[in-house]
């Protein structure tokens, strides 16, 4: 795998700042993130934890906070912060002006 | 495998063996325990600082609900064992419940001795054992009257103090000569006869009860020699005998206590026993320091984890009455091989005498000074011999080789393995050894770790001194807790200066008090945004991302990610149509389960999230509005059916109720507010635990608040009577605006009115007529902005995002 194959997912403005939006795909629910700093990240929807849904936790600096149980998740890394460990998929982003698009390997297969 | 692990009795021994076990073997056993007393594991010793009203029973619990949980502890309250069938190996609890074991562990304490005098069944006559004797002895001193305390040992004059710091009139019956004879000498003795009879207690010593006379109810103890004392309470406080029945029964071998080995084992080797109930090498214990040690020799049995046994050791005494200082240790009888020192101030009202044999320290006594007693335990534990130091000795460790007086340097010379916590064995290279390795920064987390001065607390200010010895001026005691890691300011600081320096938005916040994150943290955003709200109603822009998600889609965020629903049903009174319409929701959503709530609602389960919008249109359609059933925030008011129906009622209590709801609907708190309205001082609203509640009398309306039925459980406090339904709301009303004002972020009503006192809180809201209307009316003014149904907003388009994803990519289907 060398070339990514971006997917649209929408706009910047969808996402409000220090807030999250789900995009649905056949391997389950990512989370597209905006910071406060208009960066963007994805993960897995899915907390290494208990699987709490990410895209409802509070997000602060490049980190969201699990509504679930409150675990920690970098959105770079994907790793858990502090003392919890286990991690979760990231996904890459691309921001083209306004436009959003991720790359999802597994998309790569079956969209070819 | 996991093994069954049954423990009955939940004191404070077999709680700190499970602490040690769970350390050393977290997943061995399936853990029971069936506790004859109806609650959690607390500290016993503490009852007394309780009784004198100087702790709150909350402050005293070692392991809260929540600790047996996370451990997966099953704990049977209130259920006491009546049968051990050992070849089946089970046992019975007087409730029915039979439970099999694979180890068994008895810990049944003790019970008190009462003295075989007539009249002894009487009620008013108490003994001083349990939470629920100590609650007793509140509710008789409620009346200031007449209190005779039998017993002038250490509980006795415990109770005596507390009985007499709550305005009774109280008197001491003991009958030895001397008060404490097993722990003190005479002279000390008598020393501290004078210090409690300068508190206002009557001492009578070799007092002989013959009867507790009476007729109905105590009114007095009758002496051998004829005198007669009157009194409305008797607490009996004379000793106690290890409680054995049980065992007995059970063909275990019992003598004074039940009999077990070095290694806590009974004469059943699946059985062990351990705490005030066991007899190890012929002696039975009182104090928690050689209990704790059994505790620490049962779990590492259990556990397979080392081979400790339990060898005896001298306990000190200390007595916690506040001011009176008092220490003993060891043998001090007299003899014709002993030596003695002794130090007598009679000014300073000081004695200190020290028992030697063979130039080594073997027995204590300290009076009116007790800081040395540490070190002179230290000494007689090690047996050192003292020769070169015996002409200063009894001036303690200061004086030895030329060290200052200064309390921080004792405590610097004393050798690592100086026992600092008696009741915990607890040595002083241990408390430096985690506040170093651990980074420890204060006494609570000193507790945490090492259980250091965690029990009767008298060695606190040893452990300040070696946390300031140990980090010096990093070490703070009066350090706030900062609100969370972006700040070092606390709540309290933060909540000041938002008004302080007029600050409306959360980034002036974080700018003009140099938070140390770009945008804080799911800790102080949502306190922030609730101070802003509360304190600037009319101009700050709610913050929906700092709001936890249940407070952003006002709904109740579910283990597996779906919601559930409450409408609000003002009062809990419902209708056929408002039924129906919850019926027709719930077959057209498929909502998977409907619950009744503990708040008289209805719960609906297991929605998606992208259906609550249209779940919320049909419930608004038939009227319903948003229950805020998620939200810090008002929650229900619970009624009662009051005059309306009940024949009992005394007032309007639904009504009432539906007012109050009505009323307050919609705002937001520092934590949920919970109320209830009762119709009569039966109370079926049970308005006597929550945040707010309301008993209606005869006479008028009483206001209650400050109570607690979670995790922590507390009954409310009276506020005071009001006579009408405008009074109540006025005050109850004014009431929550002054917790919303001052209480910090998730702080419920009960621990706020701790940290502020009832009497504060009576004074600005009863007493002063013009701050409680002012606060009143800063409540209506905030409460416009405030009640707009959130679900109805969202109906209409309001947060969209929030329900949709933002796309769909990679189905088959959808694929451009």
């Amino acid at each position: 795998m060398t070339k990514l194959n971006w997917t649209a997912i929408g706009s910047i403005a969808d996402i409000p700042p220090r807030g999250a939006r789900c995009v649905a795909t056949p391997q389950g629910r990512i989370a597209v993130f905006r910071t406060a700093d208009n960066q963007v990240f994805a993960i897995d929807d899915h907390c290494p934890h208990k699987g709490g849904p990410l895209s409802q936790g509070i997000v602060h600096g490049v980190a969201v906070t699990c509504p679930l149980h409150n675990w920690v998740i970098s959105l770079e890394t994907g790793k858990a912060l502090g003392a919890d460990e286990g991690s979760v998929r990231t996904i890459p982003v691309k921001v083209e002006g306004e436009r959003l698009f991720i790359a999802l390997q597994a998309l790569a297969s079956k969209a070819a | 495998m996991t093994e069954k692990l049954v423990i009955i009795g939940n004191g404070m021994a077999p709680g700190r063996m499970l602490e040690h076990l769970l350390e050393a073997a977290p997943d061995r056993y399936v853990v029971t325990i069936f506790n004859a007393e109806p609650r959690v594991n607390y500290d016993r010793i503490m009852l007394s600082p309780v009784l004198s009203g100087e702790k709150a029973f909350e402050e005293i619990v070692i392991h809260g609900d929540g600790w047996y949980i996370k451990h997966g502890i099953t704990l049977y309250k209130g259920h006491r064992i009546v049968a051990i069938d050992r070849d089946a190996r089970t046992v019975t609890s007087d409730h029915g419940v039979t439970e099999s074991y694979d180890r068994l562990v008895i810990a049944t304490g003790s019970v008190p001795f009462i003295i075989p005098v007539p009249g002894r069944d009487l009620p008013g006559v108490l003994s001083y054992r349990d939470l629920d004797d100590v609650n007793a002895m509140l509710l008789a001193a409620q009346s200031r009257a007449k209190a005779i305390v039998i017993g002038g040992g250490l509980l006795g004059l415990e109770a005596a103090a507390g009985l007499k710091e709550r305005g009774m009139d109280v008197t001491v019956l003991h009958v030895m000569p001397t008060l404490m004879e097993r722990q003190l000498d005479p002279a000390a003795g008598y020393l501290l006869q004078k210090a409690v009879e300068a508190r206002g207690i009557k001492v009578v010593t070799k007092a002989n009860t013959k009867a507790i006379v009476g007729d109905a109810k105590v009114e007095g103890v009758e002496l051998i020699d004829g005198t007669i004392i009157p009194a409305t309470l008797v607490v009996m406080a004379v000793g106690i005998r290890p409680s054995t029945a049980l065992a007995k029964e059970a063909g275990l071998e019992v003598n004074r206590g039940i009999v077990v080995d070095d290694r806590m084992r009974t004469s059943d080797p699946a059985i062990m026993a351990l705490g005030e109930c066991a007899e190890v090498g012929g002696h039975v214990y009182g104090l928690v320091a050689p209990l704790y040690e059994m505790a620490r020799v049962a779990a590492a049995g259990l556990a397979d984890s080392e081979d400790r046994r339990f060898v005896h050791s001298d306990t000190p005494t200390k007595l916690k009455v506040t001011g009176i200082d008092l220490y003993s240790l060891g043998d001090f009888a007299d003899g014709e091989d002993r030596e003695e020192i002794i130090l007598r101030d009679a000014s300073a009202g000081i004695y200190k005498r020290l028992v030697l044999q063979d130039n080594r320290i073997i027995g204590t006594v300290l009076f009116g000074e007790t800081a040395d007693g540490a070190w002179f335990n230290d000494l007689k534990k090690k047996a050192t011999d003292i020769s070169a130091m015996r002409d200063t000795l009894i001036f303690g460790q200061a004086f030895q080789g030329g060290i200052s007086s200064d309390p921080l340097a004792a405590v610097a010379a004393l050798a690592d393995d100086a026992e600092i916590c008696g009741c915990n064995g607890v040595c002083k290279g241990k408390i430096t050894g985690a506040i170093t390795g651990k980074g420890l920064s204060g006494l609570d987390d000193v507790r945490a770790h090492t259980k250091a001065s965690a029990s009767c607390g008298s060695c606190t200010g040893l452990v300040e001194q070696l946390l300031k010895l140990t980090l010096g001026e990093a070490y703070n005691p009066a350090a706030v807790q900062p609100m969370c890691g972006c700040t070092s300011l606390g709540h309290d600081d933060v909540r000041r200066l938002i008004k302080a320096k007029g600050l409306k938005t959360i980034p002036a916040v974080m700018q003009e008090f140099e938070w140390k994150t770009s945008c804080g943290c799911a800790k102080c955003r949502p306190a922030l945004n609730y101070y802003l709200v509360c304190d600037w109603p009319d101009q700050y822009a709610d913050d929906y991302q700092s709001r936890f998600i249940n407070e952003r889609v006002h709904a109740n965020i579910q283990k597996d990610g779906t919601y559930s629903v409450v409408p609000r049903m003002w009062g809990g009174v419902t209708s056929a149509n408002e039924l129906r319409a919850i019926a027709d929701v719930v077959d057209k959503f498929e909502i998977p389960m409907v619950k009744v709530t503990g708040g008289q609602r209805i719960d609906m389960l297991g929605i998606r999230k992208q259906d609550l919008p249209a779940v919320w249109a049909d419930l608004g359609k038939a009227g319903f509005v948003s229950g805020h059933a998620y939200a810090k925030g008002l929650r229900t008011v619970k009624t009662c059916v009051g005059t309306d129906w009940c024949r009992f009622g005394t007032q309007d209590s639904t009504g009432l109720g539906i007012r109050i709801e009505k009323f307050m609907w919609g705002s937001w708190t520092p934590a949920k507010v919970k109320m209830a309205v009762s119709g009569c001082p039966r109370n079926c609203a049970e308005a006597t635990c929550k945040d707010v509640g309301v008993v209606c009398v005869d006479s008028g309306y009483e206001i209650h608040f400050a109570g607690a039925a979670g995790l922590d459980i507390k009954g409310t406090e009276v506020l005071g009577l009001v006579k009408n339904e405008d009074e109540a709301l006025e005050v109850i009303v004014a009431l929550v605006q002054m917790y919303r004002e001052q209480a910090r972020y998730l702080e419920r009503i009960y621990k706020w009115a701790k940290r502020i006192g009832t009497a504060e809180i009576k004074k600005q809201i009863l007493d002063d007529a013009e701050k409680r209307q002012a606060y009143f009316e800063r409540f209506v003014f905030s409460q416009k902005f405030a009640q707009v149904d959130p679900w109805s907003e969202r109906v209409s388009g309001k947060d969209k995002h929030e329900f949709r994803p933002m796309a769909s990519v990679g189905f088959a289907e959808a694929a451009e």
